[in-house]
């Protein structure tokens, strides 16, 4: 029996080392190397000495909180109207549809539907408004980035909020109070988690987005994923790159404490 | 009389158009009583436990809350609070925060608050365990959590949806002792619901037995217990022999092939009635005594009395429940007094019941 499981754990394991362990193992090390190849800590004093690094870890993180804060006001109110729906389940799949959907070809078509000759602005002619630019623009970068992200943020919401005891919200009312105040007082803490997670699973990969930065954003909008890509496939300064994939890992460890569990008074 | 604390009056509930649950509900609820909503699982007590706490409305008829109807009244603007089957404690709260709850959504000041949970803690005798996690605590503990949490509200009415239910033996048995103890010193109303009617029999003043959306029969315990008013009262509280028999006359029954001198009077005569023994009035006795001549069966050990089955010679199954031991095949009388005998009519409504006991028994 143990030596069936310890065969289970291989392939786990394996995963581990392979896509998890090494390439961070790699990427510190490549930090530490300037172009000719030689061990230093050149990159880590530019990255925060040249205002460059530091302007394009401001935008990626505001452009990341701006995206999860209109994702989070969007979803919190969605996912709450779907756990009261009849056929929820269904009602939540159509959500789910779109992500299963290559994420390069919805970009392409939102290219075509923000474009001068898109559908939008055909739509904004109609009612006599001049043809406007939208795509290449913050906010068409927004709204792609929201678009893609729903999905992760109402998922976890809609799930804390469906494993909610609803005879809770029943001894809430019980004890006189109205549903304002059994929303702020039961409902909201108690559905916290899945903003929690919500919020990882947005916030996170949010940081890093490059190529809606290109495409969408039409290079507006420098965030730290399209420095890599520059380090990496332009410039070819692996180390320069190396040093800023460090900073968002870390970035990252901090989103996952900021947002983890704490250790909870009750608990279910 | 005083004005009833609860009335209802006619209630009626039908889910999607055609299930009835409640079928003819009418009774009062007198101030300061336990009262306790017996019945099997799906016979709609709950259902009339949530139409008193607000969150089921009747389809038909009127409840009224101090002489007021209450209808369209919103649970949280009712002077009634619940004890809910289970608990309900809010998990990301203390022991203090759910207590205080109530309170502090009435917006009542800091120290008033304090004092109070600290007040309604000491009467569920959890003094002191105010900074506690509800997970840190056990199921009883919970249980007196979710009492403290209503009664510190200071209700007319407390509610509880079987809340002894998740309990072990021993514990519920103590909680029953509690209970009718803190309903004695609170002086409020209780409204209990249970399917278990040794829990009824033990703490209520008053016990409505329902069956099927109809109340069946209401009295005392004692009342409820001695003369059920049916078969299926009977049946359901306490263990019971029940036989067919006609009523020759007033104060003669007949059973199993003898007549038998019984207290009961008031029906036609040759009218054909049930007729309830419990096993506790039952005696096994040597042949020349017995009433009847039954055979011993069966005999389990209950702890405090066996619990005897036995047969009599047309085949009727009679259960005598007896401290003294019995042997198995053995052949002996089966005796009972006059008073031990009740006789029940098919199809009788709880008025004319009533009005017949009280015809003879004053």
């Amino acid at each position: 029996m143990k030596k069936v499981q310890t065969l289970f754990a291989i392939p786990y394991f394996l995963w581990l080392l392979l896509f998890v362990f090494a390439p961070v193992a790699l990427i510190v090390f490549y930090s530490f190397l300037n172009t000719s190849g030689q061990f230093t800590l050149q990159n880590y004093d530019s990255y925060f000495t040249s205002g460059k690094y530091l302007i394009m870890t401001f935008n990626s993180v505001w452009y990341a909180f701006l995206i999860t804060l209109i994702t989070l006001i969007i979803s919190y109110p969605t996912a709450y109207f779907l756990t009261k729906l009849k056929h929820k389940d269904l009602w939540l799949l159509l959500i789910i549809l779109p992500t299963w959907i290559n994420l390069l070809l919805k970009a392409y078509a939102f290219i075509g539907i923000f474009g001068i000759h898109g559908g939008v602005n055909k739509f904004l002619e109609f009612f006599g408004f001049a043809p406007h630019q939208i795509l290449f623009t913050d906010f068409s970068f927004i709204v792609v980035a929201m678009y893609i992200e729903l999905p992760f943020m109402i998922i976890p919401i809609f799930n804390a909020l469906e494993e909610l005891n609803p005879s809770l919200l029943s001894a809430s009312h019980d004890l006189g109070a109205n549903n304002i105040q059994t929303f702020i007082k039961v409902v909201l803490p108690l559905s916290m988690n899945g903003v929690k997670s919500g919020i990882q699973a947005v916030f996170i990969p949010s940081l890093s987005l490059f190529m809606l930065t290109r495409l969408i954003g039409g290079n507006r909008v420098i965030t730290l994923g399209t420095a890599i890509e520059e380090h990496f496939l332009v410039t070819q300064n692996w180390g320069m790159g190396s040093t800023i994939g460090v900073v968002l890992i870390i970035a990252m460890i901090i989103v996952m404490i900021l947002t983890g569990e704490k250790k909870k008074r009750g608990g279910q | 009389m005083k004005q009833p604390i609860i009335s209802f009056k006619n209630v009626m509930k039908t889910y999607d158009g055609d299930v009835k649950v409640l079928k003819n509900i009418s009774f009062d609820i007198e101030e300061g009583k336990f009262y306790t909503l017996l019945g099997p699982s799906g016979c709609g007590k709950t259902t009339i436990l949530r139409m008193i706490a607000g969150f089921s409305e009747p389809t038909k008829g009127d409840i009224y809350f101090e002489g007021k109807r209450i209808n369209e009244i919103s649970s949280n603007k009712r002077q009634v609070n619940t004890v809910f089957q289970d608990y309900a404690l809010f998990p990301h709260m203390n022991v203090f925060e759910n207590i205080a709850f109530g309170l502090k959504v009435k917006h009542l000041p800091k120290k008033q608050i304090e004092q109070k949970v600290k007040e309604a803690l000491k009467m569920v005798r959890l003094d002191g365990y105010e900074k506690r996690g509800i997970n840190e605590m056990s199921g009883g503990q919970k249980q007196r959590v979710a009492i403290a949490r209503a009664i510190a509200n200071e209700p007319k009415v407390l509610l509880l949806d079987e809340p002894l239910s998740a309990l072990d033996h021993k514990l519920r048995t103590d909680m029953q002792y509690e209970l009718r103890e803190l309903q004695q010193r609170l002086g409020i109303t209780f409204i209990f619901v249970t399917h278990d009617q040794e829990e009824a029999l033990a703490m209520s003043d008053e016990i409505f037995v329902v069956n099927d959306g109809l109340i069946v029969q209401s009295g005392t315990p004692v009342d409820i217990y001695d003369e059920p008013i049916n078969h299926y009262v009977a049946d359901f509280i306490g263990e019971s022999n029940i036989v067919d028999g006609v009523m020759i006359k007033d104060e003669l029954v007949e059973f199993v092939g003898h007549q038998f001198t019984c207290v009961d009077s008031g029906m036609r005569s040759n009218e054909p009635v049930e007729v309830v023994l419990r096993p506790e009035d039952l005696t096994l006795t040597d042949l020349a005594h017995g009433k009847l001549q039954v055979k011993v069966d069966t005999q389990l050990f209950r702890g405090v009395y066996y619990e005897i089955i036995c047969y009599d010679e047309a085949g009727n199954e009679w259960m005598v429940h007896s401290t003294r031991k019995s042997v198995p095949q053995t052949v002996c009388g089966l005796d009972f007094e006059p008073e031990a005998i009740h006789v029940m009519r098919f199809n009788e409504s709880e008025e004319d019941f009533d009005a017949r006991l009280e015809s003879y028994e004053e």
